[in-house]
């Protein structure tokens, strides 16, 4: 993985006097040179409007355009292109999900179903849609490790329900939850599933028609793309069915005075002018990540989280959220160091130049159920070594002695 | 490690207002009441004053959140009880002129008391919001009421 570690040019500079020790990839991934050049190449050789232009550029253009969805989609293994609609990320991917199918289907009465889990881009669209089609919105419970049993997830979703929206990773406890089982229960009840994948897209291998999947959302950003693009997955029936939310460009067939017809999938949902390079900046991100293999990625990943859970011990004063199975977790560790507020821990730690994050991380109910106003995280991925988690928690010792003995 | 610029931020008048905050509390139902929050950190002050004919007669404050915007609370209520509001806002102009690091005088440095050790903030551009929290509640409360 050190030479992996190479391809990103950032992780080599100093921070406050220190060597950067990147810890919020929860947040935002880093982009390895690959993933910059190509965006680089496109603007310097290529840029050009996609689907219109009768001219070269404009061919090369849409070539790259839609040969970044081509791998997006053997990334997923979806059915076919028609599948994978480029968003501007997780939020807008769950928000179009929501009012325009959720808006179709969802009637006073129906039951949407989600987890205390969810960050607040998988919550806030489903409480609102639930508030405007006077549905009932319900929430799994979390077991005291916070993990969703299939227990809770039979007696929660009903005949009622049409909805079931869950992350498969969890942003905070790190939780993985059983999307293909919760996702066969849904369909037995006759419900849909919609998937949160910003945390799992960049770290485990994800394979839309096994997990049976009825929409999946997730983040170039967070998956060593760049920022502003991401995907919305949606099985082709459904996506059919449903009308788009953006009328304009790009994302007509005919438009009459009084009426008009949309494009076929996946460009009706992709009104505007497009993302072009940042759709093509995630196609280079997926041929890194498949270059490496998802499976390697979440097997490093594993030993660092297995690692730094056994190190933090060590230091005393550490709670961690989440399951303590490393097994059951994702890359990243969400904490708290007694007597040591998260915000003053990240300040301290960002002056020996390691970056983690701290707060809410857009979970507030979340929050509430851990009976914390805010946690420490820290959040690993391919770049990362077991060096970076010593350096962290050398900052946490220094730390607890600062505030606990100085003081 | 290194925690030599760290003590620009915490200084121990901070640190000691942080473990043993000043008019911690509520006032009862009858004064002014300000919740406020930051909503990127998750910080909160619950904020009450007892204001009489312009002059803050006393004032308390509960919450949570950081060393920084803890500390800030509990020396903001101390510089302003028994000051008159327009005093109470001119010294909340003066804090956010601190936060952005401007010059103030020394006689102004001293009127504001424990508050002036909170000048280092101004280096920690992440933490300013903090330091500024309680000082936005008061504000907010005051100019409604004076309205």
């Amino acid at each position: 993985m050190n030479e992996i570690r190479k391809q990103f040019p950032i992780l080599d500079q100093e921070v406050n006097g220190h060597p950067l020790v990147y810890l919020d990839s929860a947040a935002t991934s880093q982009k390895p040179k690959q993933v910059l050049d190509v965006i680089r190449k496109y603007y310097d050789l290529d840029n050009s409007n996609v689907h219109r232009g009768v001219h070269t550029l404009g061919n090369r253009a849409t070539d790259s355009y839609e040969g970044a969805r081509e791998k997006i989609r053997k990334f997923i293994n979806a059915k076919s292109t028609k599948e994978i609609i480029y968003t501007r990320g997780t939020t807008t991917s769950l928000n179009t999900v929501a009012s325009s199918y959720g808006r179709q289907t969802v009637q006073e009465g129906d039951e949407i179903v989600i987890s205390y889990m969810e960050h607040h881009s998988n919550l806030i669209p489903w409480q609102q849609l639930a508030k405007e089609k006077n549905a009932v919105l319900k929430y799994f419970d979390l077991e005291e490790d916070g993990t969703i049993t299939l227990e809770t997830v039979r007696n929660t979703i009903t005949d009622k329900t049409k909805i079931v929206a869950v992350t498969m990773a969890s942003n905070v406890l790190g939780t993985i939850n059983p999307i293909k089982e919760i996702a066969e229960i849904a369909h037995e009840h006759g419900a849909v599933i919609v998937v949160d994948a910003a945390q799992a897209a960049p770290h485990m291998p994800i394979d839309v028609q096994d997990l049976n999947v009825d929409f999946l959302g997730f983040s170039g950003h967070k998956m060593c793309g760049p920022t502003g693009i991401g995907v919305l997955y949606g099985k082709e029936a459904l996506l059919e069915e449903i009308e788009p939310i953006e009328f304009g460009g790009e994302m007509i067939d005919f438009v009459d005075l009084f009426d008009s017809t949309w494009k076929e999938l996946p460009w009706k949902f992709e009104g505007g002018t497009p993302n072009i390079a940042g759709a093509i900046g995630l196609g280079a991100a997926v041929d890194f990540l498949t270059e490496i293999g998802l499976e390697n990625i979440a097997n490093h990943e594993h030993e660092l989280v297995e690692y730094a859970l056994s190190e933090m011990d060590k230091i005393g004063g550490i709670s961690i959220y989440g399951p303590r199975d490393p097994n059951k977790r994702c890359g990243l560790i969400t904490f708290n160091l007694e007597g040591v507020h998260p915000h003053d821990l990240a300040t301290v730690l960002d002056m020996n130049g390691i970056a983690i994050r701290a707060g809410h991380h857009c979970a507030q109910p979340l929050m509430k159920w851990l009976q914390c106003t805010a946690t420490a995280r820290a959040s690993f991925y391919m770049y990362n070594t077991k060096e970076d988690i010593d350096r962290l928690v050398e900052g946490l010792r220094g730390a607890k002695e600062y505030f606990n003995d100085v003081f | 490690m290194s925690f030599n610029n760290l003590d620009q931020l915490y200084r121990s008048v901070i640190m000691d207002h942080y473990k043993k905050p000043r008019n911690k509390g509520s006032l009862d139902e009858s004064s002014l009441t300000i919740d406020m929050n930051n909503p990127t950190c998750g910080d909160r002050i619950h904020l009450t004053l007892k204001l009489n004919n312009g002059i803050v007669e006393d004032a308390k404050f509960d919450g949570e959140g950081c060393s920084i915007s803890m500390s800030s609370a509990s020396m903001m209520t101390e510089t302003i009880k028994g000051k008159h509001i327009d005093d109470a806002l001119k010294y909340a102009d003066v804090f956010s002129k601190m936060m952005l690091g401007e010059e103030i005088d020394e006689d102004t440095i001293d009127e504001l008391g424990d508050v002036a050790a909170l000048q280092g903030v101004s280096k920690f551009p992440a933490r300013i919001k903090c330091a500024t929290l309680a000082w936005k509640a008061m504000e907010k409360g005051v100019k409604n009421e004076s309205k």
